[in-house]
């Protein structure tokens, strides 16, 4: 089965002077319907891994295959489109935009995507009543918890239907209670067969999934379950 | 709550289906929220092109209801007056007055003639005018007195306090009646014309038969004593002066001031018409013309100038706004945005304010100068197609304004915005 993440000797390094090497040359599969933890340090490249899986930023060395596509051999405008259509990002500060309303927030995924006008409502109320806030349709994130701010923003991520859930830190801003729900959520979507990789630091979000990398100076490597369960 | 099962969408390994794009309904969608959806900056956005596009229709407005009072002002009084006077060289001692004793039938009889008399200034042996030969005014006063032919009264267009003007029979038969202007009467302590009152020119007695309240022309004869030319002559026994010659004002009605010029001097001095200079009044087309230009260019510099502090104002106002919606742009961009799409939001929204700008600024504009118009009693004029202008080019300064802006947004990168 093809994997939706297929890494080949991928590393990044920031031209400068001097030159950084924020990711150095590595090897990683993820499979569909995976769910893949990568932790490690402040500084250690996990934020550069994520941008190159969500195709944000290009790699300056190796093969990087998502859902079977080499996307080194594409122009910038179709890893754009191929951003759009196959990938959902979730950040830490939610990134919603505080003039329009949760339904406008999660339709703007649509709007660069070919989705016809009329079928728009119905997608983007299907994917807020999966994250349980049919009911805040029109509601402005300034009213809402940060919580339900960061559903309204996962709400945004599957809208598209993706192959990838991408999520940078999701916990980031949110209290332990608010934290354990948005995981039952992403467990939910996992089970439901949806690709999740989570980028963290926290060690609770870290023990929930299935499958941790480690990532340190740059470097990438497996963890072993000991490992895991340590952290 | 629905659950969805994976795979869904496009299914692993199928190509890119298709370039992302901004459909024109949503791209409009887009813009108007974002132009709506924060009014103050909105507002403050588009104050510079509102106020650039309202000084344009107000100068351009202001000018052409300038102009046009101009034109109507040369057209009612300047354009319609023609100066006779004697030529220049030729000896006053000769001849001392060059009009003949019929000079106003002469010219009454051309076409286009309102009316036109002769007038000239007496020069008075001891200079003064007393309202009575004993008593309190007997010392007199220096007051200026004029000889007029009668024709002189159809060319001023007076308008009389009380009394009337002398006619051709106090001119053929030299009666010493007096007309007063109104400082001269109330110098002179003359309220009433009941009691008959007289004046003495050098000890001369004249019979006031009329005091002026106004004259559309000649204003200093408000300031004189009009006495009819032959009694200047028989009863006073002056003549006009070397240094101040005699004069013919002629009212034409309007556009026959310059046929009425080339035949004046011929139908005065038919046996010497060279004795006479004729002054045209300019033509007011021309000169209507060439005052509208000079104001037209310098008040369309003005508003050029407004205008191009409105672009800078939108300029500036956009490009914060790029810098304080990074956030947003790197979200678009991570959501599929390209970056034609990002510059085509950011230059419409911009183009959307300039066009509002100059919508409102036009409105504006077309209120300042019908209220000027108003404040002034004159008839506001605007060209049409000022008016239908004004919001394209506030549209057209907006894109201008915009485009930098929107390019620096389009080269933000996604990575860097969503840091932020």
């Amino acid at each position: 089965m093809t994997p939706v993440i297929r890494f080949g000797g991928v590393a990044l390094t920031y031209p400068g002077p001097p030159p950084v090497p924020a990711l150095k040359p590595c090897d990683l599969q993820v499979a569909a319907g995976e769910h893949v933890v990568v932790v490690g340090p402040s500084g250690s490249g996990k934020s550069t891994l994520l941008n190159v899986a969500g195709l944000l930023d290009r790699p300056t060395e190796g093969v990087y295959e998502l859902d079977g596509i080499d996307t080194g051999s594409l122009a910038d405008r179709d890893r754009t489109a191929l951003r759009g259509q196959r990938i959902g990002f979730v950040f830490q500060s939610f990134h919603l935009l505080p003039y329009r309303s949760a339904e406008e927030n999660v339709q703007l995924a649509l709007l660069y995507n070919h989705t016809p006008r009329p079928g728009r409502r119905a997608l983007v109320w299907e994917a807020l009543d999966r994250v349980g806030l049919a009911h805040r349709l029109h509601a402005l994130p300034g009213t809402m918890s940060g919580g339900e701010q960061q559903r309204v923003a996962i709400a945004r991520a599957l809208v598209t239907r993706p192959s990838l859930l991408l999520c940078d830190e999701p916990s980031g801003n949110l209290d332990s209670a608010t934290t354990e729900s948005l995981l039952a959520l992403i467990d939910e979507l996992h089970a439901d067969g949806l690709t999740v990789v989570v980028i963290t630091h926290d060690p609770w979000v870290a023990a929930r999934a299935q499958r941790t990398v480690t990532i340190e100076d740059g470097f990438l490597s497996e963890a072993t379950a000991d490992e895991a369960a340590a952290r | 709550m629905t659950r969805w099962r994976w795979p869904l969408g496009a299914p692993p390994g199928a190509p890119v289906a298709r370039p992302s794009r901004l459909a024109l309904p949503d791209l409009a969608g887009e813009v108007l929220a974002g132009v709506l959806q924060r009014p103050g900056r909105s507002l403050l956005t588009t104050l510079g092109t509102l106020i650039g596009i309202a000084t344009f229709v107000a100068v351009l407005g202001l000018t052409a209801t300038a102009s046009n009072q101009i034109s109507s002002r040369f057209s009612a009084l300047a354009a319609t007056e023609v100066m006779v006077e004697e030529a220049t060289g030729r000896d006053p001692w000769v001849e001392p007055d060059p009009f003949p004793a019929d000079a106003d039938a002469r010219v009454a009889r051309l076409n286009g003639v309102v009316g036109g008399g002769v007038y000239w200034a007496v020069p008075l042996q001891d200079h003064l005018v007393r309202a009575a030969p004993v008593g309190a005014d007997a010392a007199g006063q220096q007051l200026r007195v004029v000889a007029a032919s009668p024709g002189l009264f159809s060319a001023v267009k007076p308008t009389l306090a009380s009394g009337r003007t002398f006619d051709t029979f106090h001119d053929s038969r030299g009666e010493p009646v007096a007309v007063l202007g109104p400082a001269v009467a109330e110098r002179l302590g003359i309220t009433t014309l009941d009691t008959q009152p007289a004046i003495f020119v050098d000890d001369v007695p004249f019979s006031v038969i009329g005091v002026l309240d106004d004259v559309q022309r000649q204003p200093d004869l408000l300031l004189s004593i009009i006495v009819p030319r032959r009694a200047a002559a028989l009863a006073l026994g002056a003549r006009p002066s070397a240094d101040e010659r005699p004069k013919m004002l002629v009212a034409t009605r309007p556009g026959a001031a310059s046929q009425v010029a080339g035949e004046a001097a011929l139908a005065l001095r038919p046996d010497d018409p060279e004795a006479l200079k004729v002054i045209a009044p300019p033509d007011p087309r021309s000169l209507r013309d060439q005052v509208s230009g000079d104001l037209g260019t310098l008040f369309l510099l003005l508003a050029g100038i407004c205008l191009a502090i409105g672009a800078v104002g939108i300029a500036n106002t956009t490009l914060v706004a790029v810098m304080e919606r990074i956030p947003e742009i790197g979200l678009r961009r991570a959501v599929g945005a390209g970056r034609r799409h990002v510059a085509t939001q950011f230059v419409a929204e911009s183009a959307v304010l300039g066009a509002l700008g100059g919508m409102f600024g036009m409105a504006i504009g077309v209120v300042v100068v019908v209220l000027v118009a108003l404040g002034k009693q004159w008839t506001p004029v605007i060209e049409p197609l000022t008016v239908a202008a004004a919001p394209f080019i506030g549209l057209l300064t907006g894109l201008l304004a915009g485009a930098y802006p929107a390019l620096r947004a389009s080269r933000i990168e996604p990575v860097a915005a969503l840091r932020r």
